[in-house]
């Protein structure tokens, strides 16, 4: 089966490529010292300042080049806790049935219907505000329901197809049915699903950040660079608009992705 | 009858599925199978024949070990018997080449070494015939009857000595349907097999088996050579199937 790109798909894989190589240029080279203060407060954009700088005259491009950085890191690892741990929940209850599927289910309702933000904030004061992993924790956590729903319907829905019983029949083990033969034909919702998720994740780790209990100085992710700029909207309006709008375009391919994922999907179908 | 001529004995078996959940508060039984009582022969083909719903998959599922009967015994003289399914859409994991599908029994077996198995898986492509240009095919890229021969040849890989063939004609054309009776035949003298073979095409039961059960509302209720059968039948039910499907 050829896939062919389409529209969306191209577009967001460009965009989300360009935001990746700014990432990876921005661990590396910075025009300025991200954390230097010493290029005058509240220059609007300029060729020297490509987003301007803040009121402690430190560069804002080279801030969101680091802090896109940061941003990615906890999105991503957040995602990658709610997907793994999710996706094995959703294996071991989808598979299995019975009493196993409805004690894990009944747990995952439970935490969803908690608000997530008031469980991420719980987690955060139970392992200690301020560092870095205490954000990623919390949220991973708040992703797990939602990966482990998606993935259960899918391997319920395939464990009784004939290839799954020809595999038992084999003698293959559970552990080999399920990773080996059943994984690979759940990638389809698996993928759409992390992109949706990833962009969940970036958008709670700036309203974390937003809030104060996320990163903390002198890192800064994007969400905490947003918060720093409230402040200053008058002064220095560029600061909101710049970080803002490269959380919205890291979003936006992201989301594009998923969005082309599924439209592929359909066109399969 | 000499123990080593049978490989399948079916004695007195019945059984069903359990009804309601875990909270249910009756725990109901629906009986499929009443009081079934069969062999298979080494070497022949058995039809079963019969309506859908009269409890052949059930028994299928019995026979495989899936379902545990509620009474009589299953016997096997054999190693364990492989299945072919109706549907070659759903009996081949989509996400992996007609290769990896016939290596995969072996590689879950564990004693042969990569050269061997590649050497082994094919040998047994070449034997059902598909095309050496399919051997890296996703199912998806296959015809219904180059399925359903990846299928055989992966039920075959671990040289069973019985086969259950679950209709596994009944979703090809006419004409494949006629490549895959003779490819089955074939495979049953090159290969020692016997096969429990399961249709509702009273023709196709004709063309390949040796004798034939059948069956009606979870019990046998006629079996005999196919010749026997077709030109005398001692019971209603099974004119009434004969003259529906001739």
């Amino acid at each position: 089966m050829k896939k062919r790109l389409n529209s969306y798909l191209t577009v967001g894989l460009i965009i989300t490529g360009l935001m990746l190589l700014i990432t990876v240029i921005g661990t590396f080279w910075t025009p300025y010292v991200p954390t230097a203060m010493k290029y005058g407060r509240f220059q609007p954009p300029s060729w020297a300042h490509l987003f301007g700088t803040d009121n402690f005259g430190r560069d804002i491009f080279s801030r969101v080049l680091k802090g896109t950085g940061t941003t990615l890191a906890i999105a991503l690892s957040t995602v990658s806790i709610g997907a793994v741990i999710g996706t094995l929940i959703g294996a071991v209850t989808g598979y299995f049935g019975g009493i196993v599927d409805d004690v894990l289910m009944r747990l995952n309702d439970a935490l969803t219907a908690f608000p997530s933000f008031l469980l991420a904030l719980l987690v955060v004061s139970l392992v200690g505000p301020g560092k870095k992993y205490s954000v990623v924790i919390a949220l991973g956590l708040v992703f797990i329901p939602s990966f482990a729903r998606v993935m259960r319907t899918e391997f319920a829905a395939l464990r009784n197809r004939n290839y799954v019983t020809g595999a038992r029949l084999m003698g293959a083990s559970s552990g080999r049915i399920l990773f080996v033969h059943l994984l690979p034909n759940t990638v389809r919702v698996l993928l759409p699903a992390f992109t949706i998720g990833f962009n969940n994740a970036v958008l709670a780790e700036a309203s974390m950040s937003f809030l104060g209990i996320g990163v903390t100085p002198p890192d800064a992710s994007l969400g905490y660079m947003l918060s720093e700029a409230q402040s200053m909207l008058k002064a220095g309006p560029w600061y909101a608009l710049c970080t803002g709008l490269t959380i919205v375009l890291l979003v936006f391919g992201v989301g594009l992705i998923g969005e082309g994922l599924q439209a592929q999907e359909r066109e399969v179908d | 009858m000499a123990e080593q001529d049978l490989v399948l004995e079916v004695r007195h078996v019945s059984g069903g599925y359990a009804e309601g959940g875990l909270l249910a508060r009756k725990k109901g039984f629906h009986e499929v199978i009443h009081d079934v009582d069969f062999v298979v022969q080494h070497g022949e083909i058995l039809g079963l024949v019969g309506e859908s719903g009269t409890g052949k998959t059930t028994l299928t599922r019995m026979i495989l070990g899936l379902l545990k009967p509620s009474s009589g015994e299953i016997v096997h003289y054999t190693k364990r018997p492989q299945i072919v399914f109706q549907d070659p859409y759903s009996s081949l994991n989509p996400a992996y080449t007609a290769e990896w599908a016939v290596e995969e029994p072996l590689r879950i077996y564990g004693k042969y070494d990569a050269k061997e198995r590649k050497r082994r898986v094919h040998e047994m492509l070449e034997r059902v015939e598909l095309p050496r240009d399919c051997w890296d095919s996703k199912p998806d890229e296959l015809s219904g009857g180059q399925r359903q021969r990846v299928c055989i040849a992966t039920a075959l890989i671990q040289r069973p000595r019985f086969i259950i063939a679950d209709e596994p004609v009944s979703a090809l054309d006419v004409t494949i349907q006629a490549q895959i009776l003779k490819l089955l035949r074939q495979l049953r003298d090159d290969l020692d097999l016997s096969y429990l073979f399961i249709s509702h095409d009273l023709n196709v039961v004709y063309q390949l088996c040796d004798r034939v059960l059948v069956m009606k509302q979870g019990r046998i209720v006629e079996q005999g050579p196919v010749e026997e059968v077709y030109d005398h039948p001692r019971e209603e039910y099974t004119k009434r199937l004969l003259e529906a499907g001739l």
